[in-house]
């Protein structure tokens, strides 16, 4: 499903320098990247969903090589093939729980919003425990059903990839595990790959397979 | 469709923001509109009636008063000059004088005293009931009628000029004994009484049981032949009745009896040339304006105030569309992260844009819309706003 080979990155300005000789994920995989802080973890979904692109080597998403499309292409692939769970979740206080869900079909023409689409907005909403709160608003939820909220957006348009950044970010140890619950199940009742960025060392032993960055951390090489 | 429906949730989510916003463009858009409408109302119902009044002849002083309190019955009450005015006039040979007198009010509305030829001169005409032919009488404008649900046959009290001066003028109940058609000027908000009911208002005549008969010795003050003299004991009416009619009478000379104005119709243009260089002599007491030219002065002076409105409204509204664009680039920075997280989303710049150019869209059109709204109302209410306002 994803494919990187001696992928290199820096940002113009900064210290920062991520080098990634080889990372495989097979379709289905649940991974878990882990890594200490600055280590490039987010780096890798953002890289993974095109919205960076790499100074030099290969990325595969799906058998697409994200160099070969243009960013308008990109933006259109990232928004059909990949699910985003931000760290804050990212859901918009001004839309009810099903405006938030259905939001990626109002702000991308790569998707169409239909009653079909409506419907299964609603019965995935149903499925992850937050069916009774289609019109509340973001502030009016609890954290774990904010979070719940986000996993629907990013599960509704079907995407083949979903590219979770510490999704159980702070959160207690009983919701965390609710939350990873409920993401599993998403995940293989969709039949999803899952590349979860987290701290949550604990929480490793439910992933497939882990990938630790620090193997990835190169020092930037002093230029004469 | 998208954009603007996710423009709408943002906007009805946060109403107040959005409320303010669209209050402050619709009273940029909204007040200059209203004040041209108004404007140019006002200009029109002061030169309409000014055109349709030749001459007034008034005491010397602020002709603007004189003319505005004449035609539009305004409380500016110009000084008195005397019904030997209008016998001069009578004697010149050169026009038809109308006296007039304007210092008073009933229910707030202004009590005009003059005679017939006003009515026929101004072409009004009695809706209901019929004309004043006795003192003590009067008829209403459309408009007074309306306001305070007047009918013939019930009446009017004409309000105490100074209520604490037991000296001074005490209200009159008048009969009402006539309604006036709709004419569209300041004549639908008067009430008509005859000048002699004007001067028994201003205190200059009277009725009171006949001191000559009387058997209350306690109310006389002197007896000297056929003239009494009767002391502030002797009961005044306060109310003209077929029972008391004849006792009301007019002290002193009619010739010296007050008016505020004379409107006078020149029977001709040169007789108008005359009578005008008549009164331009410095001795005689009076003078004669043109209405017409006292309200194009006048209205010379509304348009430039009206000019220096246009850049005090161009001023506010610069600095409101200043404050509303930063209110939008605040909003912008407010919203940075959602903008930032529908851009992971894979949605591009330009969706971005356009959403902020639907919120913008929105809130302008709903504006407009209430700019139209009160525009239309203004204009629909504009000759009565006028009337309220400004005359």
């Amino acid at each position: 499903m994803i494919e990187l080979d001696k992928v290199t990155f820096s940002y113009s300005s900064g210290e920062f320098h991520l080098e990634i000789p080889h990372l495989k994920v097979q379709s289905g995989e649940k991974v878990a990247v882990i890594g200490p802080s600055g280590s490039g973890k987010t780096t890798l979904l953002n890289l993974t969903a095109g919205i960076l692109v790499p100074t030099s080597g290969r990325i595969e998403v799906d058998s697409t090589r994200l160099a070969d499309l243009t960013d308008a292409q990109r933006r259109d692939f990232r928004i059909r093939s990949i699910g985003f769970i931000f760290q804050d979740f990212g859901l918009i206080d001004y839309l009810d729980v099903l405006d938030n869900i259905l939001h990626p079909f109002r702000i991308s023409s790569a998707l169409t919003l239909t009653n079909q689409i409506r419907e299964n907005a609603i019965n995935l909403v149903e499925q992850l425990g937050v069916g009774s709160r289609l019109r509340y608003h973001p502030p009016q939820l609890s954290h774990g059903e904010r979070q719940r909220v986000a996993i629907c957006r990013a599960l509704l348009p079907g995407p083949k990839l979903l590219l979770a950044d510490e999704a159980t970010g702070n959160l207690d140890p009983d919701n965390k595990l609710l939350i990873l619950d409920a993401l599993f199940e998403a995940v293989t009742t969709h039949n999803t790959t899952l590349l979860a960025v987290t701290h949550d060392h604990e929480l490793l032993s439910r992933f497939d397979r882990v990938t630790d960055f620090r193997t990835f951390l190169a020092p930037r090489k002093e230029v004469a | 469709m998208d954009s603007l429906y996710l423009a709408w949730c943002y906007l009805s989510y946060y109403k107040l923001r959005s409320i303010v916003l669209v209050a402050c463009i619709t009273i940029i858009g909204a007040l200059p509109l209203a004040l041209e409408i108004l404007v140019a109302e006002s200009e029109r119902q002061l030169a309409l009636r000014a055109e349709s009044s030749p001459l007034l002849i008034g005491a010397k002083g602020s002709a603007l008063d004189l003319v505005m309190n004449s035609l539009y019955f305004s409380d500016e009450v110009p000084e008195p000059i005397t019904m030997a005015a209008v016998d001069q006039v009578l004697e010149s040979g050169l026009a038809g004088p109308i006296p007039l007198m304007v210092s008073y009010r009933a229910r707030t509305f202004p009590v005009v005293g003059t005679t017939l030829d006003y009515f026929d001169f101004r072409q009004l005409e009695i809706a209901r009931g019929e004309m004043f032919s006795l003192i003590g009488q009067c008829v209403l404008g459309a408009e007074v009628a309306r306001r305070l649900a007047l009918e013939p046959g019930d009446s009017i009290t004409t309000a105490p000029e100074a209520m604490f001066d037991i000296a001074g003028v005490y209200p009159l109940k008048m009969k009402i004994v006539g309604i006036l058609a709709e004419a569209d000027s300041a004549d639908d908000r008067a009430v008509f009484v005859d000048i002699r009911t004007a001067w028994i208002i201003s205190g200059l005549g009277h009725g009171h049981t006949d001191v000559t008969r009387t058997t209350d010795e306690s109310v006389i003050l002197k007896r000297e032949g056929n003239n009494v003299a009767a002391n502030a004991k002797l009961m005044q009416y306060q109310e003209i009745t077929d029972d008391n009619i004849d006792s009301f009478h007019l002290h002193g000379d009619p010739g010296d009896f007050p008016l505020t104005a004379v409107l006078t119709v020149p029977f001709d243009t040169k007789s108008s040339t005359i009578l005008q260089g008549r009164y331009l002599d410095q001795g005689i007491p009076y003078q004669v304006v043109r209405p017409a030219e006292v309200i194009d002065s006048l209205l010379a002076t509304i348009f430039k105030i009206r000019n220096v409105l246009d850049g005090v409204v161009v001023v506010v509204g610069s600095a409101t569309i200043l404050a509303l664009i930063l209110v939008f680039s605040l909003s912008l920075r407010l919203r940075e992260k959602e903008l930032q997280t529908i851009y992971m989303l894979g949605s591009s710049r330009a969706t971005v844009a356009r959403l902020l150019g639907a919120e913008i869209i929105i809130i302008i059109s709903v504006s407009v819309g209430f700019c139209t709204l009160l525009a239309l109302l203004v204009n629909h209410f504009d000759q009565e706003l006028v009337r309220r306002l400004f005359i």
